[in-house]
């Protein structure tokens, strides 16, 4: 009798695992992470670079997070987390998520994630110089990574319906302001052909240097960037320090 | 005497408790002051929010403007947003300071929540029917309208409970936005008013593909045959449109349903076979419509000015856009003959203030964003309707409406339709009872459509147990257990019963096998 109890026991106990062992995902390698198809469960284990502003949506604390390992980088869009679990994310904390790949507009991300710390020594990715990809499709291959663009020059941008320049705008169009925190957005050149790049301002709000440094820039400067290499549509890096190199004559 | 004493005391308590419930719903009203201070310098802090239009913000700058020339000592700051849910996040951390702004745009669906604080938003009703300084009142030094002028069920959808706490600012509902082209490419003709069947049986249609992978109607490897912005706006016009039950006024959550259910198990059928999406899971509709990747693309009729291959707002590269003929109708129904479409758009609250003379300033310039320059100016930046006949029946209006499709910009076709749309079916809308709790209703309601479309979409399968447990994540993500109102029944979900009935079955062998282990030693002991 003991061992009938002690069999269905165990039966029962399988029957609950069973749904929760079927959700576990080995940890996968960038060539797994990148074979996976939109939709199919991943895991990866990466370091956390940056983040932008925790934020609550109908009580739901949230925060997106841009990761990197040795490999490769990851962006994890609105994980669900509490403002006292945001703050143990500091950059360098390494971390191992768990969510369902997805494409958005062009940006591969992981949503519906969970995640947890992982003892481990820091790591901050290095800046990887890709200014001769820009304009080329292999510059996808390095989409979610921390990158370096050197040597680029400032362009004009314009407000639609007038005639005047600015070397950046707040919000796409110029409808933002420094007091509302709107992304910047600023063209630059390389080779005769533009490209937008954003500061995001909930990854680097209006009190961070980058934003000050961007909002000094001037049309016809050169400048060296890093950031994220966000994709909306098309590479739309989210860019975190900005210097001038030369200024405009 | 003690006793006296104690029962005194505790009645004031309650008393104290009691109206600490409802914040300012029941308690004083604001007193219209007898005069304005047209000298005391006074500012007012206004949060807007726009469409991230630098048209918009212009429209704004002018109100303010206009409202300061108007009263010289008082001074408008704007802060400005582009998103309600963060103006809403900002409201209540400042409630909490007491920090509230003066004048805010919100949806009354925030403002329900708002009034739960106890020094929050400031009644209308007194101020709007002042014969000095209300609704074009004697003392209102601009050509304000009339409280008869307002749009009845838009100032109607501004009312919670027994009072008015908002002004309509601007309206807007969804519109189907069709590429006509490619509906006729697969065989069909585009009616007035589509179904869901319809919209349904093309979408599925249009997902042929040939042996290379692309997909036959649009020659492109990528096809969303139908996308839907707001998801929640998706289940509460369904819902709405069947008469299913949604919520009570009171705030009786009512939408865990076998309707909702029946609608669940359709939608998955295509989010299945990926003729459906959603903004949330794979972008903009607008972006994949022009792109000539989606067929029926449901936006706001806000949203007009990036629909259409003459849009003036693309957000694509221009060599992507393709040439089609849009389409703008109602969007799907279930019931033609009766049609349901949300009201949906700004509206503006005043926030109560120690100053009186703060308030009526507040509510002054609340007025002047009624005019018909603000109103007109705000609305032909998209597809937004004027919530005044002033405004609406005005000469300006009325040529800018006929000059529709005169150019691709300030009459673009596809935005004036839009706004017509709204005009022509102005008492075909209906908006969603309103309590505190409903925002987070709203968004359940939208949950439910994401997380079905994903489930499909990762190879879930939709049975009783994927309802249930769908229904009870939902539940517990927004709380809905805890809005007041709520009486809910709520089922067991399939697998629990059949862990709990395992577990059962447990305790009862343990039982039988304990009571036999009894029954063995008795037997021992007695021998």
């Amino acid at each position: 009798m003991k061992k009938i109890l002690a069999l269905v026991l165990a039966l029962a106990l399988v029957v609950c695992a069973i749904p929760a062992l079927a959700e576990e995902v080995a940890v996968m390698t960038k060539e797994e992470f990148s074979k996976a198809a939109v939709d199919d469960p991943v895991c990866v284990e990466a370091y956390v670079q940056g983040n932008q502003a925790w934020w609550e949506k109908d009580g739901i604390g949230q925060m997106t997070l841009y990761l990197q390992n040795e490999e490769d980088g990851y962006f994890a869009y609105n994980v669900q987390m509490t403002k006292e679990e945001s703050e143990k994310l500091v950059p360098g904390t390494k971390i191992r998520i768990s969510g369902f790949k997805a494409e958005w507009s062009g940006e591969i991300e992981i949503v519906d994630a969970k995640y947890e710390i992982l003892e481990a020594d820091p790591f901050i990715a290095e800046a990887e110089d890709v200014t001769a990809l820009l304009g080329k499709d292999e510059l996808a291959d390095h989409m979610n990574e921390k990158v370096a663009f050197k040597g680029l020059k400032v362009a004009a941008s314009k407000v639609d319906g007038k005639d005047d320049e600015f070397p950046f705008l707040y919000a796409w169009d110029g409808s933002g302001s420094r007091d509302a925190n709107s992304d910047l957005y600023f063209n630059v050149e390389l080779n005769g052909e533009v490209f937008t790049f954003t500061v995001e301002s909930y990854l680097c709000g209006n009190d961070s240097d980058v934003y000050k440094a961007v909002e000094g820039l001037k049309i016809g400067d050169t400048i060296d960037c890093e950031g994220f290499l966000y994709w909306y549509n098309g590479p739309n890096p989210h860019i975190t320090g900005a210097t001038v190199t030369a200024a405009a004559e | 005497m003690t006793k006296r004493i104690t029962a005194a005391f505790l009645a004031l308590l309650m008393l104290f408790l009691l109206s600490g419930c409802h914040g300012k719903q029941s308690g004083s009203a604001f007193t219209v002051p007898d005069h304005f201070d047209g000298k005391t310098p006074l500012e007012i802090v206004f949060w807007a929010k726009n469409d991230t239009n630098k048209n918009q913000v212009a429209v704004y700058q002018q109100a303010i403007d206009g409202f300061q020339a108007l009263y010289p000592n008082v001074t408008v700051n704007m802060r400005l947003y582009t998103d309600y849910g963060r103006i809403y996040n900002d409201v209540i951390t400042n409630i909490s300071t007491n920090t509230t702004p003066n004048v805010c745009i919100s949806y009354p669906d925030h403002i329900a929540t708002y009034l739960t604080g106890s020094n929050t938003v400031a009644a209308l009703d007194d101020l709007m029917k002042d014969a000095r300084f209300g609704l074009g009142g004697s003392e209102v030094r601009f050509d304000a309208p009339k409280a008869e002028e307002i749009v009845p069920e838009f100032l109607q959808e501004c009312r919670i409970g027994e009072r008015t706490y908002a002004m309509p600012y601007m309206r807007s509902t969804e519109a189907l936005y069709i590429n006509e082209d490619l509906v006729k490419k697969l065989g069909y003709e585009v009616p007035d008013i589509p179904t869901w069947d319809f919209v349904w049986e093309v979408s599925e249609k249009a997902m042929e593909q040939d042996e290379d992978g692309m997909f036959k109607v649009n020659g492109q490897k990528v096809l969303i045959p139908f996308i839907y912005k707001s998801t929640d706006n998706m289940m509460i016009s369904m819902l709405k449109q069947l008469d299913a039950p949604y919520s009570t006024e009171a705030g009786e959550i009512l939408i865990f349903n076998d309707t909702t259910k029946g609608l669940l198990e359709e939608i998955y059928v295509h989010g299945k076979s990926r003729a459906f999406s959603t903004f949330a899971i794979s972008s903009y509709p607008g972006n994949f419509l022009n792109a000539g990747q989606c067929i029926f693309a449901i936006d706001s009729t806000a949203g007009a000015t990036w629909m259409g291959s003459d849009a003036p707002l693309q957000d694509i590269h221009k060599e992507q856009v393709t040439r089609f003929n849009t389409r703008v109708t109602p969007i799907p129904q279930f019931h033609p003959d009766r049609l349901k479409m949300i009201s949906q758009g700004p509206s503006v609250c005043v926030f109560s203030k120690e100053n009186d003379q703060e308030v009526l300033a507040s509510w002054l310039f609340v007025q002047y964003l009624l005019t018909n320059g603000i109103q007109l100016g705000y609305a032909e930046t998209e597809g937004y309707l004027p919530v005044t006949t002033k405004a609406q029946n005005s000469a300006e209006y009325q040529d800018y409406l006929a000059r529709k499709g005169e150019d691709n910009k300030e009459h673009y076709r596809v935005k004036i339709e839009a706004s017509e749309l709204l005009m022509k079916h102005t008492a075909d809308t209906f908006v969603t009872p309103v309590f505190n709790g409903s925002a987070s209703l709203r968004s359940a309601a939208g949950q439910l459509i994401e997380n079905t479309v994903k489930g499909a979409r990762r190879k879930q399968e939709m049975n009783d147990a994927f309802i249930d447990k769908l229904y009870d994540e939902v539940r517990s993500l927004y709380r809905l257990d805890q809005i007041s109102g709520t009486k809910q029944t709520r089922e067991i979900p399939t697998s629990s019963k059949a862990v709990l009935g395992l577990i059962a079955g447990v305790w009862v062998l343990i039982g039988i096998f304990k009571l036999r282990e009894a029954g063995k030693n008795k037997t021992k002991q007695g021998k």
